[in-house]
C-alpha cells in the first residue's frame, strides 16, 4: 500500500487514523509496534476499533520498557469508558458494540492532555512538541 | 449426562486444587500511584502478622517492585482466610523524571527513580496477567476516578474474570467522595476506608473474606 510522504519540517501535528481493517490479522506485538512507532515519531494515533484488554495491558508493559529520560516519557491513551453491563448484552454484541470495539486515541504523553472525559465525549488538548 | 458429571467433577477438583487451604490465593493490590496501596498493605499486614510490607511516601512511585507478604491469616466469623498480599507499583502509562525534581530530588536520583518506576509498572502488569488470583483495587477518593488508567485496569481485570474489590481510600480527608467512585464503576461494589487512620477496616476485612475466602 503506498504511503503518503510527509513533508519535512512541517509545522503541525500528524494524525494517523488506523482502520479496523488495517489492524485485522495483526498480532498483538505488530499492533503495539505500529502504535508506538507512530507515537514515538510524535504522531497522534487513532484506532477505529481499539485494543482488547490484554493488548492494552501489553501496550502499557512495552511502553514502560521504552521510556527514556529527555526522549520519550510514555503515552496518553483515551477511550470511552464503557459499562461492562451495557456492552455484554446480546443486542450490544449483535450491534458490534463489544468492549473492544471502541475508538481509541493514543499520543505522546508530552503532547496530549485530556480536558474532559465521560461515557460519550473525550475532549483533549493536542500540542506541538 | 455422565460426560457432563465428569466434566463438573474435573472442574471442581481443579478449582479445589487451585484454591486449597495449603495454597493461599495471591491477592494483588492495584491502583494508580499515590492511592495508598502500600499504606493498605502495611495496615493489613500489621493487623494480622505484626510486620509491615514496605515504606510509604507521598512521593509517587515509592513502591517500584512488587512485594509479597505470604500467609496473611484473616479471621472472620470464626473462620480463617489465608491470603498472600502482593503490593504492586502504581500503574501509569507515562513516567517523567522531571516530576520528581519537584520533590527536592537531584537529577540523577530522579532519573534512577523514573527508570525503576517504569520497570515496576511493567512488573505489575505482568503479575496481573500471570500471577494473581484476585485484586484489591485502591482508589484515592479525593481524586477523579474517571481516568484512562483506572478504566483500562478495571477492564483488564474484568477480562480475566478475577474477583475485584474496589476500595475508596482516604475517606478521612475533607475532599473525599466515595459516591464519585461508585458512579464511575457501577458494576462493582465500592467499600470506603482510610488505610492511614484505620477507619472502616472491619468492613474491609469482611469483604476480603467474602471475595477471596
Amino acid at each position: 500500500m503506498p504511503e503518503a510522504k510527509l513533508p519535512e519540517d512541517e509545522d503541525g501535528v500528524k494524525i494517523d487514523l488506523i482502520s479496523a481493517q488495517r489492524m485485522d490479522g495483526k498480532t498483538t506485538m505488530e499492533k503495539i509496534r505500529l502504535i508506538l512507532d507512530g507515537v514515538r515519531e510524535g504522531k497522534i494515533v487513532i484506532l477505529e476499533a481499539g485494543l482488547t484488554p490484554d493488548e492494552e495491558s501489553r501496550l502499557i508493559e512495552v511502553t514502560m520498557t521504552e521510556i527514556s529520560p529527555d526522549e520519550f516519557t510514555g503515552v496518553e491513551i483515551e477511550t470511552y469508558p464503557q459499562s461492562k453491563a451495557d456492552d455484554s448484552s446480546l443486542l450490544g454484541r449483535l450491534m458490534g458494540r463489544e468492549e473492544t470495539k471502541k475508538l481509541t486515541v493514543i499520543g505522546p504523553a508530552n503532547q496530549i492532555e485530556t480536558l474532559h472525559k465521560d461515557e460519550t465525549l473525550i475532549s483533549a488538548l493536542v500540542s506541538r512538541k | 449426562m455422565g460426560l457432563l458429571t465428569n466434566l463438573k467433577d474435573s472442574i471442581s477438583r481443579a478449582a479445589s486444587t487451585l484454591f486449597s487451604e495449603e495454597d493461599p490465593k495471591r491477592i494483588g493490590i492495584y491502583g494508580p500511584p499515590n492511592a495508598g496501596k502500600t499504606t493498605l498493605a502495611n495496615r493489613i499486614a500489621r493487623d494480622w502478622t505484626g510486620d509491615a510490607v514496605g515504606p510509604e511516601s507521598h512521593i509517587p512511585h515509592e513502591t517500584r517492585r512488587a512485594r509479597r507478604k505470604e500467609n496473611v491469616e484473616i479471621e472472620r466469623d470464626g473462620k480463617t482466610v489465608t491470603i498472600d498480599i502482593v503490593d504492586t507499583p502504581g500503574v501509569t502509562t507515562k513516567v517523567d523524571y522531571t516530576e520528581f525534581l519537584d520533590h527536592d530530588m537531584e537529577k540523577d536520583d530522579a532519573v534512577r527513580r523514573s527508570r525503576e518506576a517504569t520497570e515496576g509498572v511493567a512488573e505489575a502488569m505482568h503479575w496481573l496477567r500471570e500471577d494473581v488470583d484476585g485484586v484489591i483495587y485502591v482508589l484515592d477518593s479525593t481524586e477523579d476516578p474517571f481516568t484512562q488508567v483506572n478504566t483500562m485496569l478495571i477492564g483488564i481485570i474484568e477480562s480475566q474474570d478475577l474477583p475485584v474489590l474496589i476500595l475508596a481510600n482516604k475517606i478521612d480527608l475533607e475532599e473525599s467522595s466515595v459516591q464519585r467512585i461508585r458512579n464511575a464503576f457501577p458494576q462493582h461494589e465500592t467499600t470506603p476506608l482510610s488505610a492511614l487512620e484505620g477507619d472502616n477496616m472491619d468492613e474491609v476485612y469482611d469483604k476480603i473474606a467474602e471475595y477471596f475466602g
